[in-house]
C-alpha cells in the first residue's frame, strides 16, 4: 500500500480538498476562456494582450495555473499509485510531471510579467 | 465518506483511486476466490467507463499542456510572435492535436461535476451511476463535436 509521501497536500483529507477546490478555479477560468473566444470574432494581437494587461486577468491566470499545479500534481499521482506498481518508476514519472507543473506556472509569471 | 463509497461491491473498480477503499477492499477480500485479471474478458459498467476515461482525459491534457504554454508564451511575446502562433495552430496536425486536447477538456469537465455531485451525495446509486455515466459521455461527444465545428 502506498502511503501519503510525494502527494501534494501532505494528507489524504488536503489532497481531497485541494483537488476539488482547484478543480472549480479551472472550471472557471475555462468558461472565461471560451466565452472570451467566443465573444471576439476577430482575435488580433492587441485584443489578445490587452486582455493580459489587466491585473485582474494576469491574477486570474495566475491563480488558475497554481490550481493547474496542484491538480496534475494530485491527479497524477492518484493514476501512478494505481498503475506503477514499481516505486522508482513511479518516483522518476511523478518528478517529470511535477517539475513540468511548476515550469508552466514559472513560464505563466514571467509572460505576464512581461505584457 | 469513504466508508460510503466502500459500500457497494460493484464500485471498486471506480474507487481504485482512493487507497484507503482499496486497502479497505483488500483487508476485506481475504478468502480464496477465482480472480480474473483478464480486463478484455470483463463487461465494464458505463461508471467504470466514465472513470477510465476521466483518467485517460487527465493525462492528455498533462501531456499536451507544454503545448499550450508555448503557444501562451509566444502569443504574448509580440504581434510577430502572435502570428506565429496562429500560423503553427493553423497547421493541421497542430489543429487536430488541440481538437484532441478540446474533447479530452469538455469530457474532463462534464466527469469532474459529476463527480462533484457524487461528492454532495447525488448519482451514487447503481442505475442513477450508470445513467449519469451514460449522459456525461454522450453530451462530451456533442461538445466535441461542437469544438470541431468550431476549429475548423
Amino acid at each position: 500500500m502506498v502511503k501519503v509521501a510525494s502527494s501534494f497536500g501532505r494528507s489524504g483529507t488536503h489532497d481531497f480538498i485541494l483537488l476539488r477546490a482547484s478543480a472549480i478555479i479551472l472550471l472557471t477560468y475555462v468558461l472565461f476562456l471560451v466565452s472570451f473566444f467566443v465573444a471576439t470574432p476577430q482575435l488580433t494581437f492587441d485584443v489578445w494582450a490587452g486582455l493580459f494587461s489587466n491585473l485582474w486577468m494576469k491574477v486570474y491566470t495566475l491563480l488558475a495555473l497554481t490550481a493547474l499545479l496542484a491538480h496534475g500534481w494530485i491527479g497524477v499521482w492518484q493514476v501512478l499509485t494505481d498503475y506503477v506498481k514499481n516505486s522508482l518508476g513511479r518516483g522518476v514519472l511523478q518528478f517529470i510531471v511535477s517539475v513540468a507543473l511548476i515550469a508552466y506556472w514559472l513560464t505563466g509569471l514571467f509572460v505576464l510579467w512581461g505584457v | 465518506m469513504e466508508e460510503g463509497n466502500c459500500n457497494c461491491k460493484l464500485r471498486w473498480i471506480y474507487f481504485a483511486n482512493s487507497s484507503f477503499c482499496a486497502f479497505k477492499k483488500a483487508t476485506i477480500v481475504k478468502k480464496q476466490r477465482p480472480v480474473n485479471l483478464e480486463l478484455n474478458t470483463i463487461s465494464f459498467p458505463p461508471s467504470a467507463i466514465a472513470s477510465i476515461l476521466h483518467r485517460v482525459s487527465g493525462v492528455i491534457m498533462l501531456v499536451t499542456m507544454g503545448l499550450l504554454v508555448w503557444l501562451f508564451a509566444i502569443s504574448l511575446s509580440s504581434p510577430e510572435g502572435f502570428a506565429q502562433a496562429a500560423s503553427v495552430m493553423a497547421n493541421p496536425l497542430v489543429k487536430f492535436v488541440l481538437w484532441g486536447i478540446l474533447t479530452a477538456l469538455g469530457y474532463h469537465l462534464l466527469s469532474g461535476l459529476r463527480h462533484i455531485m457524487m461528492d454532495l451525495g447525488y448519482w451514487e446509486e447503481l442505475h442513477s451511476g450508470n445513467l449519469s455515466a451514460k449522459v456525461v459521455i454522450a453530451l462530451a461527444v456533442v461538445l466535441s463535436v461542437l469544438a470541431g465545428v468550431w476549429l475548423w
